[in-house]
């Protein structure tokens, strides 16, 4: 029996993996000491469970544990990044090169970072949602001190080439950053073979709870550091101060664990369905996938289908199906997707799309069963769209000319 | 954010979709909106000659439920009133009506300034001058 609503919104947050709820749970009532209180065993054991974990999630990314800084989450990771990276090597230079499609969490730290005095370049992506190297290569200046680039997108699921991007910051001797927080644990990832220096990621994306998160930042071949962003009692070797969420961190080390043994088996099923979900849906007409299908994470979709709004069309089903749009009606600002934007996607196709991300649980019944709906949903809307009676008219809507308000 | 009641039922079930014939003299037709701005709203109006009644109105709506909410309940309201009394109808009455949240008022402004904008279009193919609205929303 099918089971409702269905989420197929991952990329916005995962369920916890029931085995990893299980690794949590001693540790809010039985082992529940401060893994700084080095003089008792309730200290000793956290220390010991933390330890644990930061050697699971090391693994995964091919680091060291000592490499491992946790964090509230990615975006505070971002910020730590950024902001930690800026401090520490401003007196090398005040340079720091991105791109257009990153989250806001470094978008918004770039923004606050060029009122402290940074110079920011911000590299356009190409429809595919990728960045041009040649680009990449030419914006290095004598002054620049880190590339951050996403590992994937959150929105269109698009994988960005790190190992070139690496190979040509490490010739110029620039450090790189990568938000890697869609990536981790979907994909195969190794901070030394992809050459990153500094690595956000985040458990909740990856079937583990929410507000614990990562910083890796690499001790050899060079040795990084950042200037810490939280004062305090000096923990993660006095770069984020702060407790350490002990129940958190054992989750994210059994997601982390759990991702490396079924990352392949994961991936391979959720493609097969991806790939099913999105070449029934492009049976419609005027329907689009937006960003490189190439190079792509194996569970996300992103498509617009044209003359349709995307908040309209979710509403046929969010009851039953989660998903989401980057259409400016769902947003507060009013504003379309600037991931989809940047695309050159024109605004009538960014209205219009849909984001389906699926998971670890997702089944080809929901898939199915979302295949149904949103095509009959597309069809109904259709029928009552102004735009899609001209377009099936003939009529050229570059020459209507809008009541623009 | 969760749609009321009025919402879920106008988008589920609309009342008046569809097409009246522009060309005919008696046939208002007003086309709000831009496909930039994620909303085109279409709104027509049949009105008898002989009463200046409106007997027939029709939309088709790009937008979110509750553009296509606020549409189907103008039609609804269009339906019987006459065309002096078409243009009184206000988007604050809409608002009221479907519950909307202050982030989709904009959405009943379109069917406001949609209605404007067929009754417009029927008086000027008829030879009665053009209506000015004042303080028209920015939005
Ligand atoms: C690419 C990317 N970076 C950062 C974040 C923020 O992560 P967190 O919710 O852990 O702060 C997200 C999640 O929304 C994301 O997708
Ligand atoms: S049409 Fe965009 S919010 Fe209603």
């Amino acid at each position: 029996m099918l089971k409702l609503p269905i989420y197929l919104d991952h990329n916005a947050t995962t369920p916890c993996d029931p085995r990893v709820v299980e690794a949590m749970v001693p540790y809010f009532t039985n082992t529940y000491g401060n893994a700084a209180s080095r003089n008792h065993p309730f200290g000793w054991q956290a220390e010991a469970a933390v330890d644990y974990a930061r050697e699971q999630i090391a693994k995964l990314i091919g680091a060291d544990a000592k490499e491992i800084i946790f964090t509230s989450g990615a975006t505070e990771a971002d910020n730590l990044a950024l902001k930690g990276v800026f401090e520490m090597y401003r007196s090398k230079g005040n340079h720091i090169i991105t791109c257009n499609i990153e989250h806001k969490a470094v978008l918004d730290t770039c923004k606050h970072l060029e009122k402290e005095g940074a110079e920011i370049t911000y590299l356009k992506v190409n429809p595919d949602g990728l960045i041009d190297l040649k680009e990449l290569e030419a914006a290095f200046k004598p002054t620049t001190i880190l590339v951050a680039i996403m590992y994937a997108n959150n929105e269109i699921g698009t994988i960005m080439p790190m190992k070139e991007i690496s190979a040509l910051s490490r010739k110029k001797g620039v450090l790189v950053f990568s938000d890697a927080t869609q990536a981790v644990g979907k994909v195969p990832i190794d901070v030394n073979k992809d050459g990153i220096d500094l690595m956000a990621f985040s458990a909740h994306k990856m079937y583990g709870p929410k507000g614990v998160g990562a910083l890796y930042v690499r001790r050899k071949n060079p040795r990084v550091k950042v200037t810490a962003q939280m004062d305090g009692g000096g923990h993660e070797r006095g770069m984020r101060s702060g407790t350490l969420n002990v129940p958190g961190i054992v989750g994210f080390g059994k997601a982390c664990e759990l991702c490396m043994l079924e990352m392949d088996q994961d991936a391979k099923r959720l493609g097969i369905l991806r790939d099913k979900l999105e070449s029934s849906l492009l049976k419609l007409e005027e329907a689009y996938v937006n960003g490189s299908t190439q190079h792509r994470l194996p569970h996300v979709s992103n498509i617009s289908f044209k003359y349709v709004e995307g908040e309209g069309l979710m509403m046929g089903f969010n009851k039953d199906i989660a998903v989401s749009s980057g259409s400016a009606c769902t947003s507060a600002s009013l504003e379309p997707s600037y991931v989809l934007k940047a695309l050159g996607l024109g605004d009538d196709l960014a209205h219009s799309s849909l984001r389906f991300g699926l998971g670890r649980f997702t089944t080809e019944e929901q898939i199915d069963y979302t295949i149904e709906q949103v095509t009959k949903t597309v069809n109904r809307l259709r029928e009552m769209s102004p735009l899609w009676e001209m377009y099936k008219e003939g009529v050229n809507m570059n020459m209507v000319e809008w009541a623009h308000h | 954010m969760s749609y009321s009641e009025k919402v879920i039922d106008h988008y589920s079930n609309p009342k008046n979709v569809g097409t009246l014939d522009k060309s005919k003299q008696n046939v208002g037709t007003g086309l709000v909106g831009a496909p930039e701005c994620g909303d085109v709203m279409r709104l027509q109006i049949e009105v008898d000659e002989t009463t200046g009644i409106i007997k027939d109105a029709k939309f088709k709506t790009f937008g979110c439920g509750s553009a296509i909410a606020s549409s189907s309940l103008a039609t609804e309201w269009l339906k019987g009133k006459s065309v002096d009394d078409a243009v009184k109808i206000d988007n604050m009455d809409i608002v009221e009506e479907l519950s909307l949240p202050p982030v989709k008022i904009h959405c009943s402004v379109l069917a406001e300034d949609a209605i404007k904008a067929a009754v417009n279009d029927y008086r000027q193919k008829n030879g009665l001058p053009e209506l000015k609205f004042e303080g028209s929303v920015v939005h």
